[in-house]
């Protein structure tokens, strides 16, 4: 539980080294990596935002001792092992462009004008292997070269922002630069409108629930509890097949 | 291969074996009376002992939790004395707080011609809209109205709400949904264009409206590179451009001699300096207390929520509301160990998931307002009343005791997420929940397979410092946006209503203080309301050992 009074209850043998960017520290296995950082007396201030895997701001890279391979994760979602070598990834420089998102063209040329490195990537995967959210970057990055920009928002959604695949990438790209400019696309002009959004704001500006509203507002206590018990609760989904 | 325990197992046999039977039944919505009841014995906020009144202030009197009149109660960072005389910047409209609310309010700001500067306590963005899962709620579908969602967030409220500041988040709501999709928002939308929209705890229509369950990060990252797009960095040219600066947040608000918001003094967090931040007009967008683990529950804030802005704004001399009142999310992870208190979506109850006892039995309707949840939770999870003999009390206190609890004593109950795909189709998780089968997977729990564990988590700021529909407060020049305020909930927030406010209010607070620092005439700045506090404390023997804003709550061990 994460409170400032609760510490995780281990005896000494319990406790595994890990290496806090080469400096050996005992800490309980049960720990996340940047829970195991406070435990071993760090004050984060870099390298820790919302602590739940949404935010990007704990990138880190380690080794294990004896294991050549480099791993990737984030701080707050990576439990650590015995002799892992540690290193936080808070920021990393990144080129982003400046645009008018209300002056583009949702078209490959748009993409390739604001960014032209896209056509750069050399397709080698370094960036899919360093993703925390396991997203094929690659994949993304090659729908980009294509101009595919549906397909380039569609396998980025889930990204986070963090840096990861900048930080290891060869031909030098901001790939999550990159694709937060084919959502923005996407969502603006390619994404289909709503009709039944359309009309609503048209009723509002007409003033079509004024009057509701006002009425709403001189209810006293009883009265708006009165209406409140008396609404009717939409039915939500109901397993397929079963009508009733 | 299962992430849970041999012994936790055997409770999911028996959840598996009522799902086919459960499928068709419904638990019946609670009557008024039935919430007020469950209310009082079981939810963190009617726990007497745990508030108390603050004694010092223009709301001196008003309950709060005790960890949070503690740091309001605090000493400055500075002293009156602080040199003022030569501002680090200066700028039009001053934003404090980097979240959704922040940089709403930014971009409007600077629509309405304003120059600004917005600081954040860590990065642009680390704030608690990154990690809002579930939803924005907006009456846009044919058989809804804002009137409906109105009665929707003033029940929900217990109808203590500000009837101007729902009305303004009801009518707005519409248009942000608008906005941001003008800003190239990704929606969840049906191929003809058909916002996909369902329920949430207490909603009587269907107006969820989502980005997969990331629709908070997908609210922040688009509003963010917005904001990047006008900054005042020299490629853009933007005469009246915005500027961020990042690991400096704010700790004492500056008024002139005329009692008006002329700035702030921020600390560079890194350098641990302080500097005076000029400005015509003043927006606090910096969300709510998480941190401060109230009554010590696990919380889904970010590192930062440390109700920072309440403490300025109150010591500078504005009313506070509300604040007896805190959310508690019913569902935070309560197993494994790593990821107890974080969200796990309401989402997950809207797509149909019920959540179920030991016993694998349905114990309260999914979708009540989220106190009711919360607190049907805590009473599901609480051993029942010993009889007096052997030292138990009388009365209703005792809870059913149909809790699981795991190999580290943590309660918890069953959310049947398996449910969804026969309710909804195979593959209905993975597409509309990928955060939390990310979340679960990486502790090797398949949550299409497998429930979840939950247990009531510390969400949500509820009250606040008060405002009006334009956002401006009792302090000329000084607005609020977000989290940080309150009124527009009344005393329990609706799933969907914060993304929401953020938003709605963001925008209304950057347009009014854009307005507001066009005409303003700010006079000599001073920190006479410094001196003052120190000197109330001073009179009242007021001590808490606390500098506050605290800025970050300290995990680190004390050996």
């Amino acid at each position: 539980m994460e409170t400032e009074v609760k510490e995780p209850e281990v005896t000494e043998p319990d406790l595994i080294p890990v290496y806090i960017m080469g400096k050996r520290y005992m800490v309980p296995p049960t720990l996340t990596i940047m829970k195991a950082m406070e435990y071993a007396g760090y004050k984060l201030i870099r390298g820790c935002g919302c602590r739940g895997g949404f935010c990007g701001a704990c990138g880190t890279a380690y080794r294990i001792m004896g294991d050549p391979k480099l791993y990737f994760g984030l701080a707050c979602q990576t439990v650590v092992q015995p002799d892992m070598y540690l290193a936080q990834i808070p920021f990393f420089p990144a080129q982003r462009s400046t645009y008018d998102i209300t002056k583009l063209e949702p078209t490959a040329t748009t993409l390739f004008t604001i960014y032209p490195e896209v056509l750069r990537c050399l397709g080698c995967g370094a960036c899919t292997k360093a993703c925390p959210q396991e997203i094929d970057v690659r994949q993304y990055m090659a729908a980009g070269m294509k101009g595919d920009i549906a397909t380039m928002a569609d396998l980025s959604f889930d990204c986070i922002m963090c840096g990861l695949c900048a930080v290891r990438c060869p031909a030098e790209e901001a790939q999550y630069n990159i694709a937060i400019l084919a959502r923005r696309l996407y969502g603006r002009y390619l994404a289909p409108r709503s009709q039944h959004l359309r009309e609503r704001l048209e009723e509002i500006k007409a003033g079509e629930f004024d009057a509701q509203l006002a009425g709403l507002k001189r209810l006293s206590r009883e009265e708006l509890v009165a209406r409140y018990q008396a609404r009717e609760i939409e039915p939500a989904e109901r397993p397929r097949g079963e009508e009733d | 291969m299962s992430g849970y325990p041999p012994e936790m197992q055997e409770s999911i046999r028996r959840v598996e074996a009522t799902r086919m039977r459960r499928l068709k039944e419904t638990m019946p919505t609670m009557s008024l009376e039935e919430r007020e009841q469950v209310l009082n014995a079981f939810h963190p906020d009617y726990i007497k002992e745990k508030m108390r009144a603050i004694r010092v202030g223009v709301s001196k009197g008003q309950r709060m939790p005790l960890e949070l009149a503690d740091i309001v109660e605090g000493r400055p960072h500075i002293g009156p004395d602080f040199d003022l005389s030569e501002p680090f910047a200066e700028t039009d409209v001053l934003v404090i707080g980097g979240g959704g609310a922040g940089a709403s309010v930014a971009l409007l700001a600077q629509e309405n011609g304003a120059k600004v500067t917005l600081v954040t306590k860590l990065r642009f963005g680390d704030a608690n809209t990154m990690m809002a899962q579930g939803g924005i709620q907006a009456a846009d579908r044919p058989n809804d109205s804002p009137a409906i969602h109105y009665l929707d967030v003033i029940g929900g409220g217990h109808f203590t709400n500000v009837p101007e500041l729902v009305e303004a988040l009801v009518m707005d709501a519409p248009f942000v949904i608008k906005w941001l999709e003008d800003l190239g928002m990704m929606f969840d939308k049906e191929p003809d264009g058909t916002m996909v929209e369902r329920h949430g705890g207490g909603t009587s229509r269907m107006r969820m409206h989502s980005a997969r369950d990331y629709s908070g990060a997908e609210i922040m990252r688009t509003l963010r590179d917005e904001v990047r797009n006008r900054e005042e960095d020299g490629s853009t040219g933007l005469t009246t451009g915005i500027t961020v600066i990042e690991f400096s947040p704010a700790v004492e608000l500056v008024l002139d001699d005329k009692g008006q918001a002329v700035g702030v003094v921020t600390m560079n967090l890194e350098t641990e300096t302080y500097c005076y931040i000029k400005a015509k007009a003043v927006v606090m967008a910096t969300g709510g207390g998480g941190r401060l683990h109230y009554q010590g529950f696990p919380t889904t804030n970010h590192y930062g929520a440390t109700a920072d802005g309440v403490v300025m704004a109150y010591r500078a001399g504005t009313p506070l509301g509300y604040l007896e009142s805190m959310q508690y999310h019913p569902t935070g992870a309560a197993f494994p160990e790593q990821i107890v208190g974080l969200l796990v979506t309401e989402k997950v109850r809207g797509l149909g998931a019920q959540p179920v006892n030991k016993y694998g039995e349905q114990f309260v309707y999914p979708l009540e307002p989220r106190d009711v949840e919360a607190a049907s939770f805590i009473r599901e999870c609480t051993p029942p009343p010993s009889p007096p003999e052997l030292g138990g009390t009388e009365g209703g206190q005792g809870g059913r005791g149909n809790g699981i609890v795991t190999p580290t004593g943590q309660p918890g109950l069953w959310l049947d997420s398996p449910m969804i795909e026969i309710i909804q189709g195979p593959g209905t998780i993975q597409k509309n929940l990928p955060a939390m089968v990310r979340q679960f997977g990486r502790f090797e729990i398949d949550i299409t397979k497998e429930p979840m564990l939950v247990y009531p988590t510390l969400h949500y700021q509820n009250g606040g410092v008060r405002l009006r529909a334009d956002c401006s407060t009792e302090i000329p020049g000084l607005f609020m946006a977000g989290e940080v305020s309150g009124g527009v909930h009344g005393h329990n927030r609706l799933m969907g209503n914060s993304l929401l406010e953020i938003t709605v209010f963001g925008r209304r607070a950057g347009r009014s203080a854009a307005a507001y620092a066009q005409q303003a005439q700010p006079g000599k700045p001073t920190l006479a309301h410094v001196e003052a506090w120190n000197r109330e404390l001073e009179e009242t023997g007021v001590d808490t050992g606390v500098i506050a804003p605290i800025l970050l709550p300290d995990y680190t061990r004390r050996v």
